[in-house]
């Protein structure tokens, strides 16, 4: 069939089509329904998992987080009061054995979190200090939004300096220039050097659990060596008589690999190493790219469950169009009898009718389409949710459309072609 | 004047079997010629088998047995897709009920025939709207079907059944479903086509549309039982005006 000859057969079908717009527009419907679930499902259930990825990979995909943990059988026994002095966690000597034992090693971030009230003038609160070498920020993921982070030689010489979160800062100092200001913690001043913001999402730090619910964000970084001569190993919790005193050398343990590809083979070796050490249980190893590995798990099979929903809307659109279309053949039977007896051959038939149902499945496809991109917006818009129109989802969506015009235009445009040319003529 | 037959048929059977042991013999042997250039007439009492005979010669239908030669081609035995080619080469049709195909316009519906030999619409347009105004039509072209009166849509089909310059024209009850005046505009334009050269084979029931013809062929169960020639009266008159 010539090329004209086609565009003439499909301006046939449109012609057709609109010669009965309602039942058209209603078949249509199914399709549309169906590419638009498509989308818009696959849209939304990207957007969700977008965000969580997001958290996990700005943990660093090349990092390796390992924290101290309270051994659990121990820490029933003190739940009888008492000054029971708990010894466990990560040490020094953990960080020095990693660094020198692990291939792929770049550098190992040791970090102390106390929890501590930080006072200026008469604002009290309540915050996690975190001590920490210099490079810090290279490592976790922060960004220096107003004069420095810790240098070397705050750390060689124990000095009291901090740098605190922007929003620590606007509940601090709400009237005042943060920057050289001389906050107090556990009757120490700290003078204030500079301003940052964590990337990483703070929940995911050891410890944040605040009783009051609230302070999450409040960090405030001094050097390590400040951090062990100001408050000791020992650290006191709780009040009187339920003091809870712990000695931690380490809270956490960062290790920077090389690249993504030691981070796998780090984390059991990291383990190996630690156990020699701790057989009590008392870290814990947490890979990023595991959990980023798992979110996109989890995702791929939200969006098969998503995927196959949307889906099944579209099959019973087909479906939808095969009905429509038979009962076109037959309400066209005498038209056919009459293409036949004017030359028509089978192939003629059947292109005729393939190109209708495909002409309502791919129009009901580009409307899907269409309406598919805007469900996602209106979402984002009304309901605050991240969404994500993926062109991948837009492709598969609009070709099952199209296969499907074909697959269930095949039968009704056999049966038209196949009817006998004078029995179709005689039709009533 | 002797012309070659371009119709032969040999012992031409149709049965139809209807549930069980029942059956019709539609046609039962039958045997005719028809020379180029005739004008013919099938009569013949209400299931006699007219339209049979006329949807066999049409390659509409199948014979059960016997033999058609369309010009040289034994069309008995071809398969399905040629037997469209013969019919949009060499047949045209003008049906009782019109047939027009209702979402073409005028226009469009003279185009099908070619549309089918490979013709795209815009080549076609011209000789289409050029037979559109041989009927009378000229000023109608983009009417649809449902626009136009039962006499107007004929003329339609009567266009549409020349578009492809066929060798004969195949026409059951034309003026059937017609008042008598526009029914004889029809058998006039018929007429016409037959003093023009083309081959006609028309069936009817109604004996002044017969008398227009050059032969009758009478059938009767399924056979030819009658087959004369009308003295020549309005032929040789159409002859003289052409
Ligand atoms: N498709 C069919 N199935 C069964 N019988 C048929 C069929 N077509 C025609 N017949 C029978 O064949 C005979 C001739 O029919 P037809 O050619 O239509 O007669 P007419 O001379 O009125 O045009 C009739 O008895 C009719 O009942
Ligand atoms: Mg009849």
């Amino acid at each position: 069939m010539q090329r004209s000859q086609f565009i003439s057969t499909v301006h046939l079908g449109v012609k057709s089509l609109l010669l009965h717009k309602l039942r058209s527009g209603l078949t249509m419907l199914g399709i549309i329904f169906g590419v638009c679930s498509v989308i818009s499902m696959l849209a939304i259930g990207e957007g969700a998992s977008y965000e969580a990825q997001e958290a996990i990979k700005k943990l660093g995909s090349t990092n390796i987080i390992i924290r101290s943990l309270k051994p659990p059988d121990e820490a029933s026994d003190s739940g009888g009061g008492g000054n029971f002095e708990l010894n466990y966690g990560l040490t020094y000597e953990d960080g020095a054995r990693l660094q020198s034992t692990i291939p792929g090693v770049v550098r190992v971030l040791p970090m102390r979190i106390i929890r501590e009230n930080v006072r200026f003038n008469v604002n009290l609160i309540p915050c996690q200090v975190i001590g920490t070498l210099p490079f810090y920020p290279g490592i976790v993921g922060v960004d220096i939004v107003k004069g420095r982070f810790l240098c070397d030689a705050d750390e060689k010489h124990q000095q009291n300096v901090c740098a605190i979160t922007t929003a620590l800062a606007s509940r601090l100092f709400p009237y005042q220039a943060p920057l050289d200001q001389a906050v107090k913690i556990a009757g120490v001043y700290y003078r204030v050097v500079g301003l940052v913001q964590e990337l990483n999402t703070p929940d995911k730090r050891a410890q944040t659990e605040d009783p009051e619910g609230e302070t999450l964000d409040n960090f405030v970084y001094i050097p390590i060596s400040t951090s062990r001569s100001r408050f000791g190993e020992t650290i006191f919790r709780g009040s009187f008589p339920n003091i809870e005193a712990e000695s931690v050398e380490l809270h956490e343990i960062r290790v920077k690999m090389a690249s993504t590809e030691f981070v796998e083979t780090a984390a059991p070796q990291i383990k190996n190493v630690l156990n020699r050490f701790h057989d009590q249980g008392d870290y814990e190893v947490i890979v990023p790219l595991q959990l980023l590995r798992q979110a996109e798990a989890t995702k791929r099979i939200f969006n098969i469950v998503l995927g196959s929903i949307a889906a099944i809307s579209l099959l019973v659109g087909g479906i939808g169009i095969m009905n429509i279309m038979l009962a076109t053949v037959t309400e066209r039977t005498r038209e056919i009898g009459v293409r036949r007896a004017l030359g028509a051959k089978k192939q003629d038939i059947t292109t005729q009718f393939l190109v209708e149902t495909v002409v309502l499945s791919v129009g009901g496809g580009l409307i899907g389409v269409l309406i598919g991109v805007l469900v996602p917006l209106m979402v984002t818009y009304l309901a605050d949710m991240k969404t994500i129109v993926t062109w991948w989802s837009v492709a598969i969506a609009f070709s099952i459309s199209g296969a499907i015009g074909i697959l269930f235009g095949l039968y009704p445009a056999t049966a038209a072609a196949n009817l006998d040319p004078i029995d179709a003529l005689r039709h009533e | 004047m002797k012309s070659k037959s371009i119709i032969r048929i040999e012992e031409i059977v149709k049965r139809y079997v209807l549930g069980g042991e029942h059956e019709v013999l539609a046609l039962n042997g039958v045997d005719v010629s028809i020379p180029e250039g005739e004008y013919v007439a099938i009569m013949g009492p209400s299931g006699s088998g007219k339209s049979t005979m006329l949807n066999i010669l049409g390659c509409l239908d199948r014979p059960t047995s016997g033999r058609y030669f369309l010009g040289e081609q034994d069309v008995s035995t071809m398969p399905d897709d040629d037997l469209s080619e013969v019919r949009g080469k060499r047949i045209g049709f003008i049906f009782q009920s019109y047939n027009l195909i209702a979402q073409l316009t005028v226009i469009e519906n003279i185009q099908v025939p070619l549309f089918y030999q490979g013709q795209n619409l815009k080549d076609s347009y011209d000789r289409c709207a050029e037979l559109a105004e041989l009927v009378g039509l000229g000023d109608r072209l983009h009417h649809r079907p449902n626009q136009l009166s039962g006499g107007q849509q004929q003329r339609v089909a009567v266009a549409r059944s020349l578009a492809n310059d066929p060798l004969m024209i195949l026409a059951d009850e034309p003026t059937g479903n017609l008042d008598s005046k526009t029914g004889i505009e029809v058998l006039n334009m018929i007429g016409k086509l037959n003093a023009d050269g083309k081959t006609i084979v028309l069936v009817t029931h109604d004996n002044m549309v017969a008398e227009r013809a050059h032969r009758v062929l009478h059938m009767k169960d399924g056979k030819v039982d009658r087959d004369f020639r009308n003295p020549p009266r309005e032929s040789s008159e159409a002859k003289k005006v052409a």
